[in-house]
């Protein structure tokens, strides 16, 4: 495990090295390389990771997006990329929000084309340069990019069969129950309510 | 089912084709538009999603151990592949150890998995290409396998038998010699298979030089697994970036089965050798397994045993915990993956140090597969189409997810 973070920390160093304009910063955490990425050039670094003969990164294995709408630049788009050849794995990591497109890499990596619609789909992360951005898993015409963090989970439409129109019909979501989302962070487990019978509690402490 | 007939004699020979979803050679719910010349493929539209089920918002809800049941019913042909990557992806954040027994198990059962899905796989690729017979036989060897699964966790196809620090229940010793005497009747049977299929001509005709793979493709569309081996790339998860016992198995009882040309042939002959292989590794399991805990004791992850429940006040308030509330990962992000029979699966998870994930993205072989229908179907005849999907291995339920 030492050895593995001396040479990932080699690795970054040497890929910030090469590009300073593209890494804003890398970190080795819980033994995978993390690299901090400007959005503009993903491109050039992406070739450069591909093409360098310390990177070799020829493959990429995953890209998807996270939410965190806390911050202005509210989605991350992160990539996995694997080497075959050094037996290696890197975490590139850009930010962008709703309306920045991000510069797609389908040209350097082909696999990249449905990963990329799939960002578009489930968070609306528009690529640019991509030659197909449509939806990709959620229905034909569906609205809205159910994995951002405002999306409730239950959903805004449902779909049924009328067997009096003879076809499928979207309609708002009715739940005969709301879903129950627990809050266990706090140590009374989200009740924020008064339960019958707390205003004794409290008056009866300032009376004595 | 050619619903866009825009042929016109002697000018223009290209017309679309809609193929699936219901199609019995679309191994599910696969939608293709097919651009056709005559019968040669143009290009491949591929509509997924229809079986999409938003895992991955569903486990944003949910705590870590609720979240496991829905790996099963990703790769549905060998759930517990699915749950191992899950759960190695929790404690790598967590930094658990598992005990040598619970890990030998998973090694176990992961490798039964394996079986499974080559086993249906196989059938099913063969069924497409026209051979009735094979499935039947595959699909009765399944049934076997099923009932080790029963076995151990109580449930034929949905598992929820691994657990974050090892696996649920320590199997029980009539049930390992059971395994074993399996073990040694199996080989039989997939000559029996081979016999039947391997040299058929019929078979050959269909599968040789069709559907080839190069280097080239593989890199650029991120292929894992058989998709890789058949290539002759020898290139495996288990070997390369060893996880649990993997990396203690000799390589006389362990070696990487590599294709040489990469056509749909070769990835079936790589996956009939990997299931005599994983046979062994069972059998390897089965003969070096150490006695012990099967779950990491002491943890807040793992529950407290039944006994103990009865007579210690902890005990009984951190099982009540750890069922609802469940246990908190520690800040962070990994990504873990395992060599699932189909390719890499890997887990990228999220954690911000609560008892629910904050993200969870799923990376399943078969989405990558998937995707290059298009770049191998094309100038292939149509008939070659449903053998090329079916020598990809897709399950939908991971595709979409």
């Amino acid at each position: 495990m030492v050895v593995e973070t001396e040479a990932l920390t080699e690795l970054g160093e040497h890929i910030a090295s090469q590009m300073p304009d593209a890494v804003r910063k890398f970190e080795v955490r819980v033994g995978e390389l993390n690299v901090y990425a400007e959005r503009d050039q993903i491109v050039p670094l992406m070739d450069f990771l591909k093409r360098n003969q310390m990177c070799m990164f020829e493959m990429m294995i995953d890209l998807c997006g996270v939410d965190y709408p806390e911050r202005s630049q509210r989605f991350e788009v992160v990539y996995h990329l694997l080497s075959m050849r050094l037996n290696q794995r890197i975490r590139v990591k850009i930010s962008t929000d709703e309306d920045t497109p991000v510069p797609s890499i389908v040209d350097l990596h082909r696999g990249a084309d449905w990963f990329e619609r799939e960002a578009f789909d489930m968070y609306g992360i528009v690529f640019s340069g991509h030659p197909d951005m449509r939806r990709i898993l959620t229905d034909y015409g569906f609205e809205g990019h159910p994995l951002r963090k405002d999306f409730p989970l239950t959903g805004f439409t449902e779909v049924r069969y009328d067997d009096l129109e003879k076809r499928i019909v979207h309609e708002p979501v009715e739940l005969t129950q709301e879903y129950r989302n627990f809050d266990f962070l706090s140590p009374w487990e989200g009740m924020t309510s008064q339960i019958p019978g707390d205003e004794k509690a409290t008056t009866e402490e300032e009376g004595a | 089912m050619a619903d866009d007939i825009k042929a016109v004699p002697g000018e223009d020979r290209t017309f679309t084709l809609n193929f699936g979803p219901q199609h019995p050679a679309a191994h599910g719910v696969l939608r293709m538009v097919m651009d056709l010349d005559g019968e040669l493929v143009d290009r491949i539209d591929c509509h997924i999603g229809l079986l999409h089920r938003g895992t991955e918002k569903l486990l944003e809800y949910k705590t870590y151990l609720q979240g496991l049941p829905y790996f099963d019913r990703l790769h549905y042909s060998a759930p517990m592949n699915q749950e191992h990557a899950w759960c190695l992806a929790i404690e790598k954040l967590l930094g658990l150890e598992v005990p040598r027994r619970g890990s030998f198990i998973r090694v176990l059962y992961c490798e039964m998995g394996r079986i499974l899905e080559h086993l249906l796989n196989i059938g099913t690729f063969i069924l497409d290409v026209g051979a009735l017979t094979p499935i039947t036989w595959a699909f009765e060897e399944r049934e076997k396998l099923m009932g080790f699964y029963e076995r151990a966790c109580g449930a034929r196809l949905h598992a929820a038998y691994f657990r974050p620090g090892g696996v649920h229940q320590d199997l029980p010793q009539d049930l390992i010699d059971d395994i074993m005497t399996w073990c040694e009747e199996f080989p039989a049977i997939m000559h029996r298979l081979e016999s039947l299929i391997t040299e058929n001509r019929i078979f050959k005709q269909r599968n040789v030089d069709i559907g080839v793979v190069d280097e080239k493709t593989i890199m650029q569309f991120g292929f894992s697994g058989p998709m890789v081996r058949g290539s002759g790339l020898a290139w495996d998860l288990r070997r390369s970036q060893p996880y649990e016992v993997y990396s203690e198995i000799p390589s006389s009882v362990f070696p990487v089965v590599i294709g040489k040309n990469g056509d749909n042939y070769d990835r079936y002959v790589v996956r009939m050798e990997e299931m005599l292989v994983s046979c062994d590794i069972m059998k390897w399991c089965i003969e070096n397994m150490p006695k012990g805990p099967v779950l990491a004791k002491g943890t807040k992850v793992s529950p407290p045993r039944r006994a103990e429940m009865k007579t210690s006040m902890e005990a009984l308030i951190h099982h009540f915990k750890l069922y609802t509330e469940g246990f908190h990962v520690p800040e962070g992000e990994v990504y873990a993956a395992v060599e699932a029979p189909a390719g890499e699966f890997g887990v990228y998870l999220v954690s911000d140090g609560s008892n629910r994930p904050y993200r969870v993205k799923l990376r399943a072989p078969s989405f990558a597969h998937l995707q290059a229908m298009d770049h191998m179907c094309k100038g292939h005849q149509l008939a070659d189409t449903s053998a090329i999907l079916g020598s990809l291995d897709i399950v939908f339920g991971e595709v979409d997810r």
